[in-house]
C-alpha cells in the first residue's frame, strides 16, 4: 500500500491536514529570527505567509514537486517575487529575504516525523524531496531580490546621467556645458546629444564645454571631447572647450592628443569673452556705458 | 525621374534636401548642381539639409565632395540645418567635412554665404590692383 504513495501525496497530505500547526510555528519562527518589526508589518507577514501556504497547497496538489516551471507554479511564484521586489525595496537583507522560505523547513518538517516518522525510509525521501522544492524556491526570491535591486541601481544611473547633463544659456547665441564627474563612453553620448539638442533648440552659435569638474582626461575622454566638438561644428556652430587645469594640460600634451584645432581657455570666463567677441557683443561696464552716451 | 531642385537666388543657388536621398539621387544632384554654377555663373551654393534624418557613408562624401567642385567652380558652399543625428554619425564615419562651411539654419547659412562671397570679391579686387 504505502509502495504507492509517493513523497507528493505525503507532503499534500501533511500541508492539508496540519496546514494550521505548520503557519503557526512558521510565523513564530519567523517572529523570532526576524527583525523588530511593527504591528503593521507582522499584521503583513501573517497574510504573506499565509497566502504562501494556500498557494503551496494548491500548487502541490496541481503540479509535480520536482519541477516548478510549470503553470500550477505561477501563482506560488509571482507570490515570492512581489515580497522578495518589496522586501529588498524595503532595505531588507538578502539573508532576511531568503529565511522567508528557509524558516518553513521547519515546521514542515516536525509535521511530516509527527506524521510519516514510522516509516523512516518514506520520511527521509519526503524531506529530501520537500527539502529541494523549498531550495529552489529560497533561491526564486533571492533572484527576486537581487532583480529588484539591480533595477534600482540602474534607475539611479539613468536619473545620475540625467541630472548631471545640464546645458545652460549663458547669453544670446551662446551655451555652456558644465562637465562634472568622470567621463565614460555612456556619459559622453548623453553629453554630446544633448548639447546638440540643444544648439538646435536655442539655435546658438556658439557652445562652450567647461571641464573643470572632470577629474582625470584620458585618450578616450579627449577623443569624446573631439567628436562633440567635431559634430557641432559640422552643425554650424563653434564649439569652445574651458576650464582645463595645468595638470589637465600636461596629461593631453603627454597623451600626444591632438587638441590644435580646437579653442582652449583656462577658465570659463576666457572662453565666455571669446565667444562675446566672436559673435559681436561686448559686455561694458555701465559707468564707461553712460560716458560713451553723454559725448 | 526624381531629382532635387536647384533654386537660383541672384548669384547664389539653393538647395532643399527634401527627401531620402539615395546614391542615384545623390549623383544626379551632384551632376545638376555642377552645371548649373557654371550656367549661373554662381557665386555660392546653399544646401540645406535640415529635413535629412539619416546619412551613410556614401552620402556624407557626396555632400563634402559637391563643396570641394564648388570651391573649383569658384563658388563658396554653406550645409546648414544639420541635425544632431546625422552630425554624430558623420563625425563616427570619422567624415568631419574640413573646409566646409556650415551655418545652423538657413537664414545665417546666407549670412555667412554673403560675408563669404565679399570676401572673396574684396581678394580678388585687391589681386586686379597690380
Amino acid at each position: 500500500m504505502t509502495s504507492t504513495v509517493t513523497s507528493k501525496d505525503r507532503l499534500v497530505v501533511v500541508l492539508e491536514k496540519r496546514g494550521g500547526e505548520i503557519l503557526t510555528k512558521w510565523l513564530e519562527i519567523q517572529a523570532a529570527g526576524g527583525r523588530n518589526v511593527s504591528a503593521a508589518e507582522q499584521q503583513e507577514l501573517r497574510r504573506q505567509s499565509r497566502d504562501f501556504l494556500d498557494a503551496l497547497k494548491a500548487a502541490t496538489q496541481g503540479g509535480s514537486i520536482d519541477d516548478i516551471t510549470g503553470p500550477e507554479w505561477d501563482r506560488v511564484k509571482d507570490l515570492l517575487t512581489d515580497l522578495s521586489a518589496s522586501r529588498a525595496k524595503a532595505g531588507y537583507t538578502p539573508t532576511e529575504t531568503a529565511s522567508f522560505i528557509f524558516s518553513f523547513k521547519q515546521p514542515v518538517f516536525s509535521e511530516l516525523r509527527e506524521e510519516f516518522g514510522k516509516d523512516p525510509a518514506a520520511f527521509s525521501e519526503t524531506i529530501w524531496q520537500t527539502t529541494e522544492l523549498l531550495d529552489k524556491l529560497g533561491l526564486l526570491t533571492t533572484e527576486a531580490f537581487q532583480k529588484t535591486r539591480e533595477d534600482v541601481i540602474s534607475r539611479q544611473q539613468q536619473e545620475l546621467l540625467e541630472l548631471s547633463t545640464p546645458v545652460v544659456r549663458l547669453w544670446e547665441n551662446i551655451l555652456a556645458l558644465p562637465l562634472i564627474g568622470t567621463l565614460d563612453s555612456a556619459r559622453t553620448q548623453v553629453v554630446m546629444q544633448n548639447l546638440l539638442d540643444a544648439i538646435v533648440r536655442t539655435r546658438s552659435d556658439f557652445a562652450i564645454i567647461d571641464i573643470t569638474g572632470v577629474p582625470v582626461v584620458d585618450t578616450l575622454v579627449a577623443q569624446h571631447l573631439l567628436k562633440t566638438v567635431a559634430a557641432a561644428r559640422l552643425m554650424g556652430a563653434d564649439c569652445l572647450i574651458s576650464g582645463i587645469r595645468p595638470q589637465i594640460a600636461q596629461t593631453i600634451i603627454h597623451l600626444g592628443v591632438d587638441l590644435a584645432n580646437v579653442t582652449t581657455k583656462a577658465t570659463l570666463a576666457d572662453a565666455f569673452a571669446i565667444a562675446l567677441r566672436r559673435s559681436g557683443q561686448a559686455v561694458v561696464r555701465a559707468e564707461k556705458r553712460q560716458a560713451a552716451e553723454v559725448q | 525621374m526624381e531629382r532635387i531642385p536647384i533654386l537660383k537666388m541672384g548669384r547664389f543657388l539653393l538647395v532643399t534636401i527634401q527627401v531620402d536621398m539615395h546614391d542615384r539621387l545623390a549623383l544626379t544632384l551632384q551632376d545638376d548642381l555642377t552645371s548649373d554654377i557654371v550656367k549661373h555663373r554662381a557665386r555660392g551654393v546653399l544646401i540645406d539639409i535640415s529635413t535629412l534624418e539619416m546619412v551613410d557613408s556614401f552620402i556624407g562624401r557626396m555632400i563634402g565632395s559637391i563643396a570641394g567642385m564648388a570651391r573649383l567652380l569658384d563658388a563658396q558652399t554653406v550645409v546648414v540645418g544639420m541635425q544632431p543625428s546625422v552630425a554624430i554619425t558623420l563625425v563616427e564615419l570619422g567624415l568631419s567635412l574640413q573646409g566646409i562651411r556650415t551655418a545652423l539654419d538657413v537664414e545665417k547659412g546666407m549670412a555667412a554665404l554673403t560675408a563669404a562671397v565679399s570676401d572673396a570679391r574684396e581678394d580678388a579686387d585687391e589681386g586686379t590692383e597690380f
